[in-house]
């Protein structure tokens, strides 16, 4: 067998010539489409993606993107950044995360206005790195806040094995996982008075790949059969993206609605059982997880089982950490661009009063965000 | 501005641009400072003066040390505006309880580099400050060099010139990234750090008609690109694809979802120069080990002024723009 090279693993997945071919084939598609068709990419991966690659200027007219909310940091209301923010001041206390939490501004300040106060932030890449930190700083107290969608979920709840087995008593968690089918019904269906009328803009779902990896395929099946939304589940490299759009025209084309895995390489209808059963053991759904914009939606977010309440830091500090909702700016859309109903660029303070070294709101910080996206790379798009 | 100095101000970026711009332009404003370029040129022209403070952990890393990056780093910035360095001074914080071994293998680097620069240190300082006051050591250097050829500058350039790039970017800052972060790789990277002053002397020898150049430390090329369409009232065109990335670089950024040419680098410089000399120059670059990948990136436009912008060889285009924030790696 010859040695798998790096380059293996992306090269075949941003051919040009691969891209211009798909680009080819939905074009030819897209001419028997009765009406545009509107495609929501769930994921703020994928909005990367699209975006870094220019790939609506690669599309006919007739399909057309509405990014989604799957920006784990864009959908963290203030009060939960405020939480973080706390909690880092709080004394022989060391705040973990993951790094995009770093710059969210909350009504206080971003963690990084708390570290250059003299909190000690640090950010990590796997939740694992927290154990080395505990342990080299025995006297203090770690708070790991953890943040993220069914991908990142299995890492915390791995840590928190961990640290349960190992009696290791220095390591306590703020969870604020949340969850890709609760929010995407709540998109198309709205059970919640408060949130405007979606007028059924979205016509099929891509689905994000490393969620699916965790969770399966099978956490879309409703989406074809209740909702009638195509989903078709897809990798983030830009020619998985063009054969997912294909693949969904082609469903509108053959009258099919289905379910369907563009990324073989690795999502199965199940997913990772493992890691599903670590995320059961330890987690359970809120009623109700307050989104950015989206307000609350029931059950999308997870928190600690009552029996671990003594290493849950939201149940540990509840009289420090404030529970009123905080208003988003008033001139930031980040509302609105969660749920599909506005583009970053219709926004009046969009790479005006509201940049990335200036945000506004959550979606112009993330590297997952869709303004974060669009300032980056999108001012050429058609 | 922030009411507290962050992390971000002093990253290349747009943040860092904003503090200088705010505070040490505002108060400093002169002419030859408002220039902006790599080194100030004065005296008539004749002589170029730059100075720079290095702090960098670890200290010694895979390609070179904090005593190397001192030298390399002000030389560097002289040689881009086409002086030949000779002169330096050399300022060192040094926090108590740092141990002299390694304070002597950090000179004994720094007295290597000089040699290969054929620059001395004329006249210098030492600080001991109690420990905890700063990261184990800080240094300066402001250095003096001869311009060889007059005129270099980065408010210069038009469409009559191409861009050149001198090597494979973002070693230094990936090497550094994974030192300071423990991220442990098998693999051969090591950082770019070296002195450009030959390689700009053998370009100025053999005549070619250099417009601009600057090398591309904090912000990567990037940022460089980003300051000339600035700079020179132009936009710059980037072939996406022929920007040469290690295999090493591009797995750190495919892995931490960062972008190679936002890295810093220590040893890597963008050129712009007429374009009929385009192969003149890259035949000069080609004859040193540093610069051997030397490659035109880019052409200059009137396309959308001030920017940068990317071809993809798919057919789409982008912006590039100027880095901003702390390098920090994706959730997932």
């Amino acid at each position: 067998m010859s040695e798998l090279k790096l380059k293996n693993l992306y090269d075949g997945f941003r051919n040009p010539e691969v891209i211009k071919g798909f680009a080819k084939l939905i074009a030819k598609e897209a001419k028997k489409l009765p009406n545009p068709i509107n495609i929501m990419e769930v994921c703020g991966g994928h909005t990367h993606s699209i975006m870094k690659y220019g790939l609506p200027q690669l599309l006919p007219d007739n399909i057309n993107f509405i990014h989604g909310p799957g920006c784990p940091v864009c959908i963290m209301p203030k009060e939960r950044i405020d939480h973080a923010y706390i909690l880092a001041q709080l004394e022989d206390t060391i705040l973990v995360t993951l790094g995009d939490m770093i710059k969210v501004p909350g009504s206080k300040g971003s963690l990084q206005d708390a570290r250059a106060k003299g909190a000690d932030v640090r950010f990590i890449y796997s939740p694992l790195d927290s154990l080395q930190i505990a342990k080299e700083n025995p006297e203090k107290k770690i708070i790991f806040f953890a943040i993220g969608f069914e991908t990142t979920t299995p890492m915390t709840t791995a840590l928190i094995d961990i640290v349960l087995k190992n009696k290791i008593k220095n390591i306590f968690f703020h969870i604020n996982h949340v969850t890709v089918p609760e929010v995407m019904v709540e998109l198309i269906d709205s059970r919640d008075e408060h949130v405007d009328s979606y007028n059924n803009r979205i016509d099929a779902f891509l689905g994000p790949s490393h969620v699916s990896v965790i969770t399966g395929s099978k956490i879309y099946e409703e989406f074809p059969t209740k909702y009638k939304r195509p989903v078709v589940v897809a990798g983030f490299e830009p020619v998985d993206v063009m054969e997912a759009i294909l693949m969904i025209v082609k469903q509108f084309n053959e009258k099919r609605c289905e379910l369907e895995i563009q990324y073989k390489r690795l999502v199965t209808h199940d997913g990772n059982l493992k890691a599903q059963a670590l995320i059961e053991n330890y987690f359970e759904k809120t009623s109700l997880f307050k989104w950015r914009g989206l307000g609350n939606v029931p059950h999308s977010g997870y928190k600690l089982r009552p029996q671990f309440s003594d290493i849950d830091a939201q149940k540990l500090y509840a009289d420090i950490l404030p529970r009123e909702e905080i208003e988003d700016h008033k001139l930031c859309i980040c509302g609105d661009i969660l749920r599909g109903m506005a583009k970053p660029n219709e926004c009046t303070i969009f790479a005006t009063a509201c940049k990335p070294q200036t945000p506004l709101g959550s979606c112009m910080v993330s590297s997952e965000g869709a303004c974060s996206a669009y300032y980056k790379y999108g001012n050429l798009l058609k | 501005m922030n009411k507290q100095i962050t992390l971000a101000m002093g990253n290349g970026g747009e943040e860092n641009n904003e503090l200088i711009s705010k505070i040490f332009y505002k108060a400093f404003k002169n002419d030859i400072l408002e220039k902006s370029e790599d080194a100030a040129v004065i005296h008539g022209g004749e002589l170029a003066f730059s100075t720079d403070s290095f702090t960098v952990s670890p200290l010694f890393f895979p390609g070179g040390d904090i005593g190397k990056l001192a030298i390399c780093g002000t030389c560097n910035d002289l040689a881009m505006m086409g002086a030949k360095p000779k002169y330096l001074t050399c300022s060192v914080i040094i926090e108590e309880g740092f141990s002299t071994r390694e304070l002597e293998k950090i000179v004994r680097s720094m007295k290597k580099e000089l040699e290969n620069n054929d620059a001395y240190v004329v006249s210098g300082d030492t600080k001991v400050v109690p420990r905890g006051n700063v990261d184990k050591i800080f240094i300066n250097t402001t250095g003096i060099g001869e311009i060889q050829k007059k005129g270099i500058s980065s408010n210069a350039i038009t469409k009559d010139d191409v861009i050149l790039l001198s090597r494979d970017i973002g070693c230094h800052g990936a090497t550094i990234f994974t030192q300071r972060e423990g991220i442990e790789l098998s693999s051969d990277l090591k950082s770019d750090c070296a002195s450009l002053t030959h390689q700009v002397q053998a370009l100025i020898k053999a005549g070619v008609n250099i417009t601009a150049m600057r090398d591309a430390t904090r912000g990567g090329i990037s940022a460089v690109l980003n300051e000339w369409a600035k700079q020179s009232n132009i936009s710059i065109e980037v072939e996406e694809d022929s920007i040469p990335i290690s295999k090493e670089v591009y797995g750190i950024c495919e892995i931490l979802g960062f972008e190679a040419m936002d890295l810093a680098n220590e040893g890597t410089f963008l050129l712009a120069i007429k374009k009929e000399d385009e192969q003149k120059a890259l035949k000069v670059l080609h004859t040193f080990d540093n610069s051997s990948n030397a490659i035109k990136i880019a052409q200059v436009s009137d396309s959308y002024i001030g920017k940068v912008i990317l071809l993809s060889s798919h057919g789409t285009k982008r912006f590039l723009d100027t880095p901003t924030g702390e390098l920090l790696p994706r959730i997932c």
